[in-house]
């Protein structure tokens, strides 16, 4: 659309600018203000330089968790789309099943995450959880609490349980905005059933799906409250992701300067992934 | 291959509902049950876990606070967010492309890095364990979605309309409300909806920000773990209870989310 220039349209920005600079700004000071000073509790401060940022970015803790949290995000992205896709292409597309899908398919999204965390640990506990029984009476040594790689398998099926279905609702939405006559004109053509996906479905998707990657990959990447309540990081480290080593650091261990430190290099990584995929989205949109 | 398309959505849905069920199921045993009878229904089918919740009133105003404040955040978020949208799907101005990327962060910062900040700054400015507090704190996150979503739909209304209303000697406040709101009716929906998701399920700040008076459920519900051991009948009767909420919002934006989602951003 051709936008006028207007400058007065600042005017209607005024309160959403406001509002979220009230809530970004100053604690986004308070925080890199702490990511340069060591404290001794009661608000003595003493100045210490880039002392923290060389120390987390040099400290294997530090690796480790955002190791975990790159490999975790990236086999979320990798189940989650595919599957996502999958879904919305076999959903059925008008009649009474449409809104039991989409009520029924809805109703992970709007969960309280620790509900989530909560509901997966009793569903997943090895002696009264459904999950975990059946698991072991099929003859599986499964324990989330003892076993790293059960506890892995545990988040990301979590994960999958609770967010997939925001892929799906987004590529239906992309799916149902194609006209009857592109279909129409692929059958005239005699297209196969691949075709249709690759040269008609997936580039009128591409728009939400970018949208979907982009929010999928944000939102795993902070994830706290799920695996917080599922495994508490455990067992040992195998699931401690950044923002729970984060939130460890910071309210566990109290050691706020490099907990700041750590924040901003972690906000930083998460800005920088997303103007990535940010220009992309925007170069398209230019082109079409 | 008709019959065929049917099997994918038909097994997503059986897993999305095997914990829920799962949930519900424990919430009508005992805790003593739980933990020593292993059954796919309940064997001694009890109701006391959710009597408890409804005649216990610091667990039931944990609900009645959940609720205050994600109406708030909703009506904050939504009704700033409408003149912004409109703002950048028709004007060009000074930064508005910084502007907006700028509020896309806010979206994009974790939750983990602002939680000590805020509980210092809402402390500072006596907000401190309000729903207000909160409701604000969620804007962080909810109003670069709203702006987001809402542009999207405004953006797919087409400028004529605009230009229509006024020659037919609108002025701007009673075109807006008159025409363009009712024109975008189905967006609003949307993101109201999302906007309610949001601070719905978000624990952390909520949490973080609250010590009594405005407690949300989900916050309540760790305190099971502390006292006199894991009560698990209680806390499931309580889980499930969350859940009702969002699904009463998903029904009434049932036609919306079909609707919705086809016309505009998400």
């Amino acid at each position: 659309m051709n936008k006028t220039l207007n400058q007065k349209a600042w005017y209607f920005v005024i309160p959403v600018f406001a509002l979220v600079a009230f809530n970004a700004v100053v604690p986004l000071m308070t925080v890199v203000n702490y990511s340069f000073q060591e404290t001794f509790g009661s608000n003595v401060f003493q100045w210490e330089g880039t002392r923290w940022f060389k120390e987390i970015l040099h400290s294997e803790r530090f690796h480790a968790s955002l190791g975990r949290q790159f490999i975790f995000t990236f086999i979320i992205l990798l189940i989650q789309l595919p599957l996502g896709i999958a879904i919305a292409l076999t959903m059925p597309k008008k009649g009474w099943g449409v809104p039991i899908c989409l009520i029924l398919m809805s109703m992970p999204l709007l969960i309280p995450w620790n509900v989530v965390g909560a509901m997966w640990n009793i569903f997943a506990l090895p002696d009264i959880g459904f999950l975990g029984n059946s698991l072991n009476s099929l003859g599986f040594d499964y324990n989330f609490t003892q076993q790293s790689g059960d506890a892995w398998f545990t988040t990301i099926l979590m994960d999958v349980w609770h967010w997939t279905s925001l892929v799906v609702l987004l590529s239906y939405a992309g799916l149902n905005s194609i006209q009857p006559a592109y279909y129409q004109a692929a059958e005239i053509d005699g297209a196969s059933r691949w075709d249709i996906f690759r040269y008609i479905e997936l580039p009128k998707m591409k728009k939400v799906l970018t949208l979907a990657i982009l929010l999928r990959f944000m939102d795993s990447f902070m994830i706290y409250t799920e695996p917080f309540v599922l495994t508490g990081g455990g067992p040992g480290n195998a699931t401690n992701f950044l923002s729970l080593d984060l939130v460890k650091m910071a309210l566990g261990q109290f050691d706020l300067g490099p907990a700041a430190a750590m924040s901003l290099i972690y906000f930083l990584i998460v800005l920088l992934m997303c103007w990535v995929f940010y220009s992309l989205m925007m170069k398209d949109e230019g082109r079409t | 291959m008709k019959k065929i398309k049917w099997v994918v959505p038909t097994f997503y849905i059986i897993f999305l509902m095997l914990p829920i069920y799962w949930l519900l199921n424990m919430s009508f045993k005992s805790t003593t049950e739980i933990i020593n009878v292993y059954s796919l229904w309940p064997q001694d089918f009890t109701l006391d876990n959710y009597k408890t919740i409804f005649t216990d009133s610091t667990w039931y105003m944990g609900y009645v606070n959940s609720i205050m404040y994600t109406v708030f955040n909703t009506i904050i978020s939504v009704s700033a967010a409408l003149p912004a949208a409109y703002a950048f799907s028709r004007y060009k101005f000074l930064g508005d492309k910084h502007l907006f990327f700028w509020l896309l962060t806010n979206r994009m910062a974790p939750p983990a890095v602002f939680a000590l900040p805020f509980f210092q700054f809402y402390s500072s400015v006596n907000l401190f364990d309000t729903h207000i507090a909160i409701a604000l704190s969620h804007c962080l996150f909810n109003i670069p979605l709203a702006v987001w979503i809402l542009e999207g739909f405004m953006s797919a209304v087409p400028k004529e309309l605009d230009e229509t209303a006024y020659v037919d000697g609108y002025s701007f406040p009673k075109f807006f409300f008159k025409i363009f709101i009712p024109t975008i009716a189905a967006g609003i929906g949307i993101t109201m909806f999302f906007c309610f998701m949001f601070s719905w399920v978000e624990l952390l700040l909520a949490k973080t920000l609250t010590a009594t008076i405005a407690k949300p459920i989900a916050a309540i519900m760790t305190r099971t773990s502390s006292t006199s051991g894991y009560e698990l009948g209680l806390l499931a009767a309580a889980g499930s209870l969350t859940i009702l909420p969002g699904a009463v919002v998903i029904y009434f934006v049932r036609n919306y989310i079909a609707k919705g989602f086809a016309m505009g951003r998400v």
